[in-house]
């Protein structure tokens, strides 16, 4: 039947979680396409059968394969476009730095989709308020306190802190500091707020 | 302001963590708003735009210069992707998407809460299915309602009413 493919394509997206992005799907798109190729072509045999006079019969034929064309070019669009908001998120999420694994998941274009919103996002967020701009994918939650314990997951290194002093940020060590320093950490996993 | 208070103050002093909470408390509150503005504009982005663009002279916009650059580009970058990773591989007659019609418009007939900021005399508030008939409502200064956005959308515009 025709369309599976392309209703294959919306399926899998489906199934991935939100916020996950799979394996770009290129064979699935390509295959896609050539059902588009197939269907129009044959259409277009026999519109002009039709039109020299010929069987009037295959109208419904053509419609058929019209619809399965729109069908097609629908699913195809929809698995294109949620992918793209599924890597919108991960800008927000991890910031301007995809880890290695996501980026293996997404074809050129779509890391060039990725370039150009961050980007515009960049001039967006430089624009607000005085010279300097501000983060807005910063301050994700409220404010609870100013400092918060946080427990390093991984190595990580020197971490400067405001008035100078720097902390050194091994596996396990404990800390103790500035709340809107470590939000981004936070969220790349490196470091972990302890709630006692 | 209270960046350079900060500054001037002495370091240790109480009124630096205060100073400085209500800082983070601000720009958490504006962030916030911001962020929800660019994902409303990025949700509705055909239709947003294709509101600006029939706009009238004199007609204020709901967009900030820069959230209008941002949203065309949004737009730009979107169409491009899609044109050229599919819809150019296809037949002739089905390259383009009208996205007016595939992204869904906001639904400006749900229910908002609302406060009233000045009197208002006489809304007409429309019938939601046929069996039901058109009234009229007045809406008395401080008082709260629930009511469908579309009935009341000139009213928040001009601050009559406030949302909450």
């Amino acid at each position: 039947m025709f369309c599976e493919k392309a209703v294959e394509l919306v399926r899998e997206l489906h199934r991935a979680p939100e916020g996950q992005l799979p394996a770009f799907n290129e064979d699935g798109l390509r295959q896609v396409l050539e059902e588009m190729k197939a269907l129009y072509e044959q259409n277009q045999s026999d519109v002009n059968e039709v039109k020299s006079g010929g069987q009037s019969d295959l109208i419904s034929t053509i419609k058929f394969r019209h619809c399965s064309l729109l069908r097609n070019r629908r699913c195809a669009v929809a698995y294109l476009y949620d992918r793209l908001l599924r890597i919108r998120a991960l800008r927000w999420e991890y910031g301007s730095v995809l880890p290695n694994a996501l980026r293996f998941h997404m074809s050129a274009e779509e890391m060039e989709w990725f370039n150009r919103y961050k980007k515009s996002l960049a001039i967006y967020m430089k624009s607000l308020g005085g010279d300097e701009g501000l983060d807005i994918t910063q301050d994700m939650k409220p404010p609870k306190s100013l400092y918060i314990e946080v427990r390093c997951l991984k190595d990580y290194g020197e971490f400067e802190v405001d008035d100078g002093t720097s902390v050194l940020l091994k596996k396990n060590s404990q800390h103790f500091l500035p709340r809107w320093k470590c939000e981004q950490l936070v969220r790349q996993g490196i470091l972990e707020h302890v709630l006692s | 302001h209270m960046e350079e208070n900060l500054r001037r103050a002495k370091k240790g002093d109480l009124k630096v963590s205060i100073h400085r909470m209500e800082m983070e408390r601000i720009r958490y509150v504006l962030s916030s708003y911001l962020r929800c503005r660019l994902m409303k504009i990025e949700k509705f982005f055909p239709h947003i735009l294709e509101k600006e663009k029939t706009s009238h002279e004199g007609e204020l916009s709901s967009l900030s210069p820069e959230e209008l650059v941002f949203a065309k580009q949004y737009m730009a970058n979107t169409e491009t992707y899609l044109k050229n990773v599919a819809l150019k591989h296809m037949p002739p007659n089905l390259q383009t998407v009208d996205l007016l019609r595939s992204v869904p418009k906001p639904d400006l007939d749900s229910y908002v809460f609302l406060r009233v900021k000045e009197r208002q005399e006489n809304i007409l508030v429309e019938p939601e299915t046929d069996e039901q008939r058109d009234y009229v409502i007045d809406l008395e200064e401080g008082s709260q309602h629930l009511i469908r956005y579309k009935t009341i959308a000139p009213l928040v515009a001009s601050g009559a009413v406030q949302l909450i």
